[in-house]
C-alpha cells in the first residue's frame, strides 16, 4: 500500500494547560505526517510536549488541558461507499472528546501502547477477559469468537502457554509477558495506527530487545503505522523510519532517521547526540554537555525556546522570534535561524 | 587522565567476602519461613581506593541489596564486608553493632537514584546539606553555613541557594543537592544509586561530568550502581555484573565490554540499543525472563537462558574463578567460548 496520502496529518497543532499558577503552552503549533507503514519517532526530553501530543491525537488529554489550535487530520477509507478507492478525512480535534464517534475510533483504528503496563490493565480482571471485552467493544462478534481472536492475537506476540495466560490476572505476569498483553490488547482490533508511548521504559534492556524486535516484526507484518514516543536515542535508531525532535512544544527538526542522526542540522539535535554515554565514547572523558537545564514550564524563553541554552545563539534573532519549520533538505526540515536568510529590513 | 599503572594496584576500601544476604518467606497464620529470597548470594569483590568500580545488572538481580549491605541499611545473612578505615585499621562492618558503626557512617555515603524522593520538601537547602555536618557533632551555625556554602559551590550551585527548598530545583540540580550532602563529611567511599537514571539525557552528561570532577579533586571511590551499559562504559574503571544474586562476571572495563566472558554478559551487552541507525543491534536476543531469586535453577542459574548451555550447566554450579589477571568469571565454558563484544 504506498499511497501518497499520509494517514495522519497534524497541523499547528496547540495544547494549553491553564493552571492557576500560569498557562503552561504544552504544545505550542505542531506539524506532521506518519505515512501508511511508516515508524514515526518522536523523542524529546521531559517537558517537550511528546506525550501531550500523543494524547491529543487520541484525544485523551485531561482537563483543564485542551487543544486550543490546529488540526489533526485522520484518512480511512470511506466506509459505505461503493467507491473503494476514496478517502475519507476527518479532523480529530473536531470531534467530541468522548462522543461516539471518538470513542469507536479510539482503540479500534488508533490504538495506544502506554507506557506502563502494570496501570493498563485491571488487576481485579482476567487479561483474557479485558481483551476479548476490547474486542467485542469495536467488532460485531461473539463472545466465543472474540476469544478465539484473543487467542491469535496472544499467539501472535509470542506469548508462551497463550491459553493458560488469558485466564491470568496481570500481576501474575513478568514485566515483558505484561508488556507483550500489553501489545496483543493494542492489536486486537487491527489498528491502523499504533501508538507507542515510551513502550520500553519500564522495562529492563534485555526485555526491551525482546519488545523492539516484536513490534518491529509485527510492524512489518501487518504493515501498520507506529507512531513511537521515546527520549531513548538509541531505541529510536533503531526502530524509527523517521524522526521528530521535539523541545518545549516546538519542533526542533524532522527528517529520516539517517540524516537526523548522521546530519542533524539543528543545535539541540546535535548537542543532544554529542551528550549520550554511549559504549563508544572515550572512557572517563567529560562529555560534552548542553549547558543550563531545562526552563520550567511556566518561564518559557521568548523566541527560540532553545536560544538560551544554544551555542549557536545568535542575539538579536532567535529571542525576538519563533523560527519556522523550514527544509533544509530534501526530506529534512528544521526550524533555526541559522538556516534562514536574515529577514531584509523593511 | 593518568590511568593508574597496570601492575600498581592501589589498596583496597572496602572488600567483600561471600556476602549473602537472605530475605525470608513468610506464610500462613503462624508466618512460618516457607522459603528465601537470595537476593546476594556469595558475593565478592573489592573496591579499590580512587577508582569508580560498577555494579550492573537488570532489576532484581541483587545489586541494590549489595549496595545497601555495604552501607549496613540491611545487615548481611552472612559474610564480611572489610573496610579500610581512615586510620588504617580494617574493620568487619558485618559484624558491627549500630553505635560502633556510627563514627564510620561518615566514611560511607550514598547519592540516590531519585532527585525528588530524597530530598525533604520542608527543609531548606541549608538544612539538607548542612544536617550530616550537624548531626556529626559541627554545632555552630557559622561554621556550617560556610561549610554548606563550600559544598554548594564544589557541586557548582551558587552558595545564595541556600536558603531556598528543593522544590525550587531541576533534576539536575536536586541531584547536585544530593551529592553535596553526601560530599559534606569527606567520605572515603560513595556508593551511588543509579544516580542520573531519573535525569533528561542533557542534563545526565552535567552530573556524570561533575562526578568525575570531583572524584579527580577529592580522591574520592565510587561504587556505581546502574543499568545503563553506556554510562557504566564511560565512567567505570572496573565492572561487575550480577545476575539473580551472584556475580557473573568481574573485570577491567574495556576488557569486559572488549570480550565477555560469560554468555550472560554477552547478551546484555548485545541488548543495548546502538545510538546510530547504521548499525543494526539486537543480533543475539535472550529468550525468557529472569528467574526468580527465591528458586533459582539448578546448577548455573543462568543455564535456562543461556545458547551455550551443556549438561555440566544444569546439574552443577560453576565456580567463581580467576581466567586471567583480574577478570573473574562464573561459567563452566568460559575458557572454550569465544563471545562476542562490543568492539571499540
Amino acid at each position: 500500500m504506498t499511497s501518497a496520502e499520509p494517514l495522519l496529518s497534524v497541523r499547528d497543532l496547540k495544547v494549553h494547560f491553564p493552571l492557576d499558577e500560569g498557562l503552561v503552552r504544552a504544545v505550542e503549533g505542531v506539524s506532521f505526517d506518519v505515512a501508511p507503514g511508516q515508524v514515526f519517532g518522536i523523542v524529546g526530553e521531559s517537558g517537550c510536549g511528546k506525550s501531550v501530543t500523543m494524547k491529543a491525537i487520541l484525544r485523551l488529554v485531561e482537563p483543564p488541558g485542551r487543544i486550543v489550535g490546529g488540526q489533526i487530520l485522520w484518512r480511512r477509507p470511506r466506509q459505505a461507499g461503493e467507491a473503494s478507492s476514496q478517502t475519507e478525512e476527518i479532523d480529530l480535534a473536531q470531534l467530541e472528546r468522548n462522543g461516539r464517534e471518538m470513542r469507536s475510533l479510539r482503540g479500534a483504528e488508533i490504538a495506544l501502547i502506554p507506557q506502563e503496563p502494570m496501570a493498563a490493565f485491571s488487576p481485579v480482571h482476567t487479561i483474557g477477559d479485558q481483551i476479548r471485552e476490547a474486542i467485542v467493544l469495536h467488532q460485531s462478534v461473539s463472545q466465543r469468537e472474540a476469544r478465539r481472536l484473543a487467542l491469535e492475537i496472544f499467539h501472535d506476540v509470542g506469548m508462551p502457554m497463550p491459553e493458560q495466560r488469558l485466564e491470568a490476572y496481570s500481576w501474575q505476569l513478568s514485566g515483558g509477558l505484561r508488556q507483550r498483553a500489553v501489545i496483543a490488547m493494542a492489536l486486537s482490533c487491527n489498528p491502523r495506527l499504533l501508538i507507542a508511548d515510551e513502550p520500553t521504559t519500564a522495562v529492563d534492556v534485555t526485555t526491551q530487545a525482546q519488545v523492539l524486535r516484536l513490534l518491529r516484526e509485527l510492524q512489518a507484518r501487518r504493515n501498520s503505522a507506529i507512531i513511537f514516543i521515546t527520549h531513548d536515542l538509541g531505541v529510536i535508531a533503531q526502530m524509527a523510519d523517521y524522526v521528530m525532535v521535539m523541545y518545549l512544544g516546538l519542533v526542533m527538526e524532522q527528517g529520516p532517521v539517517d540524516d537526523i542522526f548522521h546530519a542533524p542540522k539543528h543545535p539541540y539535535t546535535q548537542a543532544l547526540l554529542r551528550s549520550i554515554p554511549s559504549v563508544n565514547s572515550t572512557p572517563r572523558a567529560a562529555l560534552p554537555t548542553v549547558s543550563g537545564s531545562l526552563p520550567h514550564p511556566f518561564n518559557r524563553p521568548p523566541g527560540c525556546p532553545f536560544h538560551p541554552r544554544c551555542p549557536q545563539f545568535m542575539p538579536g534573532r532567535c529571542e525576538a522570534a519563533v523560527p519556522e519549520l523550514l527544509p533544509v533538505g530534501p526530506r529534512q526540515m528544521a526550524s533555526c535561524f541559522l538556516y534562514q536568510a536574515a529577514e531584509v529590513p523593511a | 587522565m593518568a590511568a593508574p599503572a597496570a601492575n600498581a594496584t592501589p589498596p583496597a576500601v572496602l572488600e567483600i567476602k561471600r556476602l549473602r544476604k537472605y530475605f525470608p518467606i513468610r506464610k500462613g497464620l503462624l508466618q512460618r519461613v516457607a522459603g528465601q529470597v537470595r537476593a546476594a548470594d556469595d558475593v565478592s569483590f573489592a573496591i579499590r581506593q580512587g577508582e569508580t568500580l560498577g555494579l550492573v545488572g537488570e532489576s532484581g538481580c541483587g545489586k541494590t541489596t549489595v549496595a545497601r549491605c555495604i552501607l549496613r541499611a540491611y545487615r548481611p545473612t552472612s559474610g564480611q564486608l572489610l573496610f579500610y578505615t581512615q586510620s588504617g585499621e580494617v574493620v568487619d562492618l558485618a559484624q558491627l553493632s549500630r553505635p560502633a558503626l556510627r563514627p564510620l557512617r561518615r566514611q560511607m555515603q550514598m547519592i540516590f537514584q531519585d532527585p525528588y524522593g530524597s530530598l525533604n520538601p520542608r527543609m531548606s537547602l541549608f538544612d539538607i546539606v548542612g544536617e550530616p555536618l550537624l548531626v556529626n557533632g559541627l554545632r555552630s551555625r557559622q561554621a556550617r553555613s560556610e561549610r554548606v556554602a563550600e559544598l554548594l559551590r564544589l557541586v557548582g550551585l551558587p552558595p545564595e541557594y541556600a536558603q531556598r527548598f528543593p522544590h525550587a530545583f531541576s533534576g539536575g540540580q536536586r541531584q547536585r543537592i544530593g551529592i553535596a550532602r553526601a560530599l559534606a563529611l569527606n567520605p572515603r567511599l560513595v556508593v551511588a544509586d543509579e544516580p542520573v537514571s531519573a535525569l533528561d539525557v542533557s542534563v545526565q552528561a552535567q552530573i556524570l561530568n561533575l562526578l568525575l570532577e570531583l572524584q579527580q579533586r577529592l580522591s574520592l571511590t565510587y561504587l556505581f550502581v546502574a543499568h545503563n551499559l553506556g554510562v557504566v562504559k564511560h565512567f567505570c574503571d572496573r565492572v561487575a555484573v550480577m545476575y539473580v544474586g551472584q556475580l557473573v562476571e568481574l573485570a577491567e572495563t574495556q576488557a569486559l565490554f572488549r570480550r565477555p566472558r560469560h554468555p550472560y554478559t554477552a547478551a546484555l551487552l548485545a541488548a543495548v540499543p546502538a545510538p546510530d541507525p547504521r548499525v543494526r543491534s539486537g543480533a543475539a536476543e535472550l529468550k525468557g525472563d529472569v528467574p526468580s531469586p527465591a528458586s533459582p535453577p539448578s546448577g548455573c542459574y543462568f543455564h535456562p537462558r543461556c545458547a551455550h548451555a551443556v549438561d555440566a550447566c544444569r546439574s552443577e554450579r560453576p565456580a567463581y574463578r580467576e581466567i586471567e589477571p583480574g577478570h573473574f568469571v562464573r561459567c563452566h565454558r568460559a575458557d572454550e567460548l569465544n563471545l562476542e563484544g562490543i568492539a571499540q
